[in-house]
């Protein structure tokens, strides 16, 4: 079990970063890798057990599950179904915790996945600065931080 | 599992973020004992019986820098987490049930740590406001500060277990040479002269403060003058400024390097940019109250507290008189009697200040270069007069203060603003049974328990908005001399603030 972990300060209110975040078929609007997304069988993106499809702008196709959504915790948990990237069981949350000093959000992404040996360290970062790191930075600058 | 006799449950949360590997921060905070050594609430600590710091179940009783003495237990310690947890056993504050937990999260962004801390706890009814504040920010927003003070380079702390006092951090520095404003010959304005001094080393007991805003107050106008036969040239005007602690001298314990400070004492000497002063005389600055905010307020504010709390009780329904409504004190004055339901009159130089007054709560301004004010007391009042008279002003209104007082009244004559008043016949007081009194705010605020309750409730008021910084003039230090002009002049409305 591979485990990756990457965590940022966002310099915004929690309230308006989890908005960008909520939107479980929002992912083009703040993850840059995205290109399109839609829910299957039009069933509201906030409900648990919803699947989005999305394409990648490098034309990979992939089906997530969302698992847990909690509004009062800031956090989505989801799975993936189908995906080009060769990995299996991997889960991933991402959750938001507000930073009173300063009224800014603490975003913390971890996954959890398998894979095929020797590809640990190239998955973990491509996951970890590729996708994750890489949307953080788009919501900072989107949002007005740093 | 009971919360004890109070149905509502408090939760409190807070959270910020230190720029230092949570390794570092860990190290800090992982021992349950240690906190004397990193929170400056927390005098001194010891782990009960035989038991180590990190044992589940241990029990560290300690003592804070009010006197209070707590016991608290630790009932889960985390390294993979980065986390603890503890409840309180004994506390003379009413904290009941009060479970916390502290968390620590890497931010991979920049190899820095998130830092939340959080409790819940229930209290007697009333008190949930008040002590939800202690808590979030006299505890945790405190400590916050104090690690991240400590972790700043400059405190680097070792990890020799060595006690706060003997620590690298606390060993004073050499002089600093910086600029004050002198004094030489009693005299006008022109008297405060711009000068370098040393600043040496803070000795046992005394914090070094770097000072980013001083106040301005008429009494600095009275020692400049030679007014007060205690304070002899040469010296450095000003009792009242906010900053920052550069270094703490031997002895001393609760204040830390790099924590936001004020004070409003006796003798002067704040007209500077450094400062030595006794560690007992400070008040620790909430994250809310900003250094102009504190140097402008504090004294005032503080003025205002044992003026209508201790000096005199001001009730519901009382009807007040304030001198100078529009000066900086008096603006407070009338904002807090009227917090307590007080029917403020206030005496005003112009109509300008009249406006003033009014957005302050003062129900009745009255421009006394227009109007007899003791006549329109009585109007007012309906020939009754005023409960309380609040007399800064001294030699000119005195008498006339005496003329608008009620039946029974007390005259507080707490300043001199246009001279000493003139000797006073005690039998004048007979008429109307008056009492009168002279207090002075420093005798109010010397013993340091009742320096820091009239500071927080000044603070608490002010972050309820009852009170208001109105800070209308603001000078470098160096021009010192032009705002005492102004207010010698009754130029002023609200509160001067000095730049260093």
């Amino acid at each position: 079990m591979v485990k990756v972990y990457t965590s940022s300060v966002i310099d915004a209110p929690a309230d308006r970063v989890w908005a960008h975040i909520r939107d479980f078929n929002g992912l083009p609007s703040w993850v840059p890798a995205v290109a399109d997304s839609r829910i299957e069988g039009g069933v509201p993106a906030d409900k648990v057990g919803c699947i989005r499809n999305f394409n990648l702008k490098d034309g990979g196709n992939l089906r997530e599950q969302l698992l847990a959504l909690s509004d009062y915790d800031y956090s989505v948990t989801y799975n993936i179904l189908v995906s080009p990237m060769g990995v299996q069981n991997y889960v991933a949350t991402l959750k938001l915790t507000p930073i009173t000093d300063g009224d800014g959000t603490f975003a913390e992404w971890t996954a959890e996945f398998d894979c095929e040996p020797g590809r640990e360290q190239e998955l973990s970062d491509d996951i970890g600065n590729g996708v994750f790191q890489a949307a953080f930075d788009n919501l900072k600058r989107q949002l007005g931080g740093g | 599992m009971t919360r004890g006799a109070y149905p509502e449950v408090s939760r409190v949360f807070r959270s910020t973020v230190i720029d230092a590997p949570i390794e570092a921060v860990w190290a800090v905070l992982r021992d349950f004992n240690g906190h004397d050594r990193w929170h400056p609430a927390v005098e001194e600590s010891h782990i009960e019986g035989v038991r180590a710091g990190d044992q589940i179940g241990a029990v560290r009783n300690f003592r804070l820098a009010s006197g209070a003495q707590l016991r608290e237990q630790l009932l889960e310690l985390s390294d993979q987490h980065h986390a603890y947890t503890y409840c309180i056993l004994d506390s003379p504050i009413p904290l009941v049930g009060y479970v916390a937990k502290v968390r620590l999260r890497r931010v991979t962004e920049g190899n820095r740590t998130f830092w939340d801390w959080r409790s819940s706890f229930s209290t007697p009814p009333g008190l949930e406001h008040a002590l939800e504040r202690l808590v979030a920010e006299d505890i945790y927003e405190r400590g916050f500060a104090a690690v991240r003070a400590l972790l700043s380079g400059r405190t680097a702390k070792e990890t020799d277990g060595a006690r706060p006092t003997s620590t690298p951090s606390r060993v004073p520095a050499g002089t600093i040479r910086c600029h004050a404003v002198v004094v030489d010959a009693h005299g006008g304005p022109d008297a405060l002269q711009w000068r370098g001094i040393e600043v040496p080393a803070p000795v046992a007991g005394e914090v070094r403060i770097r000072q980013s805003a001083i106040g301005v107050n008429y009494i600095d106008v009275n020692i400049r003058a030679g007014r007060y036969p205690q304070f002899q040239a040469p010296l450095t005007p000003g009792v009242e400024a906010a900053g920052e602690v550069v270094d703490v001298g031997e002895g001393v314990a609760g204040i830390l390097p790099g924590d936001r400070v004020a004070y409003a004492c006796l003798p002067p000497g704040a007209y500077c940019q450094y400062r030595n002063l006794p560690s007992d005389r400070l008040v620790a600055l909430p994250p809310a109250v900003s250094d102009e905010v504190a140097a402008a307020l504090l004294l005032k504010g503080m003025t205002a507290e044992y003026l209508l709390r201790r000096a005199h009780r001001v009730r519901r329904g009382d009807m007040v008189l304030v001198h100078s409504a529009a000066g900086a004190t008096g603006m407070l004055l009338c904002q807090w009697a009227k917090h307590l339901g007080a029917t403020v009159i206030g005496t005003v130089g112009s109509e300008e200040k009249a406006r003033a007054a009014r957005d302050s709560g003062c129900d009745y301004p009255i421009v006394y270069t227009r109007e007899d004010f003791v006549r329109r007391v009585q109007d007012i009042t309906q020939g009754k007069g005023a409960d309380v008279v609040l007399d800064g002003v001294g030699r000119d209104t005195l008498m006339k203060s005496l003329d608008a007082l009620a039946m029974r009244g007390h005259l507080v004559s707490y300043g001199q603003s246009s001279g000493a008043p003139e000797p006073l016949d005690i039998g004048l007081l007979t008429a109307k049974s008056a009492k009168l009194s002279r207090p002075a705010v420093f005798h109010y605020t010397a013993d340091p328990a009742e320096l820091h309750a009239s500071a927080n409730q000044v603070f608490e008021l002010l972050a309820r908005g009852v009170l208001r910084a109105t800070i209308n003039q603001r000078a470098p230090l160096a021009e010192a001399g032009r705002v005492h002009r102004d207010l010698e002049g009754r130029q002023t409305t609200g509160a001067s603030i000095l730049v260093p």
